[in-house]
């Protein structure tokens, strides 16, 4: 029995660590400053399942020149070369911590080949290899559904509150992936700053409503009176995510930070074999989306808000104050999307400058799979999209692949039903 | 601060390759949205496409330069088409929805370790261009302070952004250019005149693809490498804000603003860079000042958007929304 549980949760970091890399690879790194002034480094990270590696040896040699570093605290090595050229670069395997090895396929020593840049990054990718087929199908199976149903479910979180605006406003906010990035960046803030762990977090939500509500107040309900089309105010939501990424970006730096209680061991429930951070993820995106979707459908506010959904200037006929409502709308998606980005930088696990953006397609995915501007379709959309995130390498698709699906499928399901799942057929046109 | 090194720089960009590529793929994005109202979010997904068709086809199947771009081009339209089908009897905010998708699964694909033979993976393709310079007529030699490589490629750019600026120019004169800013002002009237709709707006598609597949091979030849961090969404917000910094609905727009956006941007990297290393501002680090170039592009998209949707050159009446 405990020779399974050890294969299967092998099987797991498997797939985290194959899955590592890919993140790694999609994302502009961050280029690490070079250990020496020559104008040409060759640099990386080293991350074993989001884990910095450090003290690593790494030799670079070539062309005469011969060079070596070791990574630091946060991972990341650099090597400053004399000139651009190819060099052999060799991580130095007895160096690593006990435990970890390089990746199967992963070339050591390799060839690097600089390119039009002067700094020239290489990915080392660690982990068992890919033989995630080898533990128990069935098993595998069951704890990718439980972690693609709450990874969908923190998705839903970001995912209900665009859905709301879109619904109330019919912008189609591209800034919604920097709300997200800005829930986990203040609670990294907040815990630096020495504020206790739960503070931390009713702060970054209060923050989160916070700029939710002077978004709305300082640019869009000016932009609404103005008469603006929805397709400028889109573009300018274009532009304030840009300026808001990298306003963080300014303050945060490019570097991976980790929220505290980020590592934790995978514990046994039943057949599932979980880390608490997921379980208590899922539980409380779960409990939060069933009082939102409550409120929706029982209080007073929330006929308001599918009365102005509906159409506004009827709402506002029949006495209902549209702007409040409009306000409300945007405080709580910004105060879902704060919560969706903490528990997403507990699922990747870390906190960087661009990790909403990194999932705003996704949340989009949801949002159209369901339908745009209904609300339980975002939810049945974003669950989708988790499940067949996660599930998709189960089935042998490769890792790095995993947010391909559900993009696929979202554009299939266009062909097919553009009014996505629970859309009206009117909402297309 | 060496005012004249900097500004020396600037005007630099005006004429660099980098720009010629930004001016080609926001004129398609023009042909796209400035004249057909179509929202394209995916044009950087168009420009891999064309810079891995063309670097793919010389390396793995070792095509000579005029088969390696007809294969871009072909490439770029077969992206459009397939892009288009689902998405252009849709509403507007789905096209946009979809083609970001579509240039974001492009860049996963390239990414992807399991092509790593084809597509060089997250290091990407190099040593592609030496049929380009191949063919390079000019002696070794200074032409105008620029070396014979630097001198060709920015010469072949510029006529290529040229030719297909009068190109655009001549078919939005034409009839057919007629019928598809009658589309972007209102679809159904020009249905109910028989004309098939879907058809203009896929070949309109097409066409701007095409130019950001070309964009694309002109951003990749300079550098001798393609890289797919280069092709994010980033790119095409970039693209975008030189689309509306020069006007929507122009030929020249997109060509002056993609300049505009280049000058400033080196502008600004030169001044703030000068004034940290003088000491006179010492809360920001030269990294930080990269950051805060692009704070800048943001919150010039918005107020653009917001104060002057026409851009410079263009003209309010062919907004192509209201």
């Amino acid at each position: 029995m405990l020779k399974l549980i050890g294969a299967i949760s092998a099987s797991i970091m498997a797939i985290l660590l194959v899955a590592a890399p890919a993140s790694l690879a999609a994302s502009p790194s961050p280029t690490p400053s070079p250990s020496t002034a020559s104008p040409f480094s060759i640099s990386g990270f080293l991350r074993n399942a989001g884990a910095p590696l450090a003290d690593v040896k790494i030799n670079v040699s070539g062309g005469g020149f011969e060079g070596s570093t070791t990574s630091g605290q946060n991972g990341s090595w650099a090597v400053g070369v004399p000139e651009k050229g190819t060099y052999k670069v060799e991580l130095d395997e007895s160096t690593l911590p006990e435990g970890i090895k390089l990746a199967d396929g992963q070339e050591n020593p390799r060839d690097v080949v600089f390119g039009g840049t002067t700094t020239q990054g290489t990915v080392f990718a660690f982990g068992e290899g890919i033989v995630v087929q080898q533990g128990n199908f069935g098993q595998d199976l069951i704890n990718r559904l439980v972690a693609g149903l709450s990874f969908g479910l923190l998705l839903a979180l970001a995912s209900v509150g665009l859905s709301l605006i879109f619904g109330t406003t019919g912008l189609t906010n591209f800034a919604h992936g920097e709300m997200v990035t800005l829930g986990a960046v203040l609670v990294f803030a907040f815990n630096a700053i020495g504020l206790p762990f739960w503070l931390a977090i009713v702060l970054a939500l209060l923050g989160g409503g916070l700029s939710g509500y002077i978004q709305d107040a300082g640019l869009w309900r000016p932009l609404r009176k103005r008469g603006t089309g929805l397709v400028p105010m889109m573009i300018v939501s274009i532009g304030l995510a840009l300026a808001v990424r990298y306003i963080i970006q300014f303050y945060f730096g490019g570097a991976t930070q980790q929220l505290p209680y980020a590592q934790s061991a995978e514990i046994q429930l039943g057949p599932i074999s979980i880390s608490p951070n997921n379980l208590a993820s899922l539980v409380i995106s779960a409990v939060v989306i069933v009082i939102v979707g409550l409120v929706l459908m029982k209080s007073r506010l929330g006929k308001a808000t599918r009365a102005v959904a509906d159409n506004p200037a009827l709402a506002a006929a029949s006495g209902i104050d549209v702007d409040r409502v409009i306000r409300i709308v945007w405080i709580t998606g910004g105060m879902l999307a704060a919560l969706g980005g903490i528990l997403w930088a507990y699922y990747r696990p870390g906190v960087t400058f661009n990790m909403g953006s990194q999932i705003l397609l996704l949340i989009f995915a949801g949002v159209t799979l369901g339908g745009l501007g209904t609300v339980f379709g975002a939810l049945i959309g974003s669950i989708i999209v988790g499940l067949f995130t996660e599930l998709t390498t189960v089935f042998g698709a490769p890792a790095d692949l995993k947010y391909v699906i559900p993009l696929g499928i979202m554009i299939i399901v266009l062909l097919i039903r553009p009014q996505g799942i629970l859309g009206r057929r009117e909402r297309v046109g | 601060m060496d005012f004249s090194s900097i500004l020396s720089n600037a005007m630099g960009e005006i004429i660099s390759p980098t720009t010629a590529a930004y001016a080609l793929a926001a004129l398609g994005l023009a042909v796209h949205f400035g004249y057909s109202g179509l929202l394209n979010f995916g044009q950087a997904g168009f420009m891999a496409v064309g810079a891995y068709g063309f670097a793919i086809s010389t390396l793995t199947f070792g095509a000579p330069f005029f088969v390696a771009m007809l294969i871009a081009v072909l490439c770029s339209a077969l992206f459009a088409l397939l892009l288009g089908i689902p998405t252009l009897r849709l509403r507007a905010d789905y096209l946009a929805i979809v083609t970001i998708a579509s240039a974001e699964i492009i860049r996963y694909l390239v990414t992807t370790n399991g092509w790593t033979a084809v597509t060089g993976s997250a290091n990407g393709l190099a040593a592609f261009e030496g049929g380009f310079y191949a063919m390079n007529p000019f002696p070794e030699g200074s032409y105008m302070g620029m070396s014979s490589r630097d001198f060709f490629i920015r010469l072949v750019a510029w006529i290529l952004v040229a030719a297909c600026a009068v190109l655009v120019f001549l078919l939005m004169r034409s009839p057919w250019g007629r019928v598809l800013k009658g589309i972007r002002e209102d679809e159904n009237a020009v249905r109910s005149l028989g004309k098939n709709v879907y058809a203009y707006k896929m070949q309109a598609l097409i066409i701007g693809g095409v130019l950001g597949g070309l964009a694309g091979m002109i951003f990749t030849l300079p550098r001798g490498a393609v890289q797919p961090t280069n092709y994010g969404t980033e790119l095409t917000f970039f693209l975008w804000t030189c689309l509306l910094l020069g006007g929507m609905a122009t030929v020249l727009g997109p060509v002056i603003g993609a300049m505009m956006f280049w000058v400033v941007l080196s502008l600004t990297q030169g001044i703030l860079t000068g004034l940290i290393d003088s000491g006179v501002v010492s809360w920001l680090t030269t990294t930080q000042a990269g950051q805060l170039r692009y704070i800048l592009v943001g919150v010039a998209l918005m107020l653009l958007m917001i104060f002057r949707p026409q851009g410079v050159f263009g003209n309010k009446k062919e907004l192509a929304f209201a």
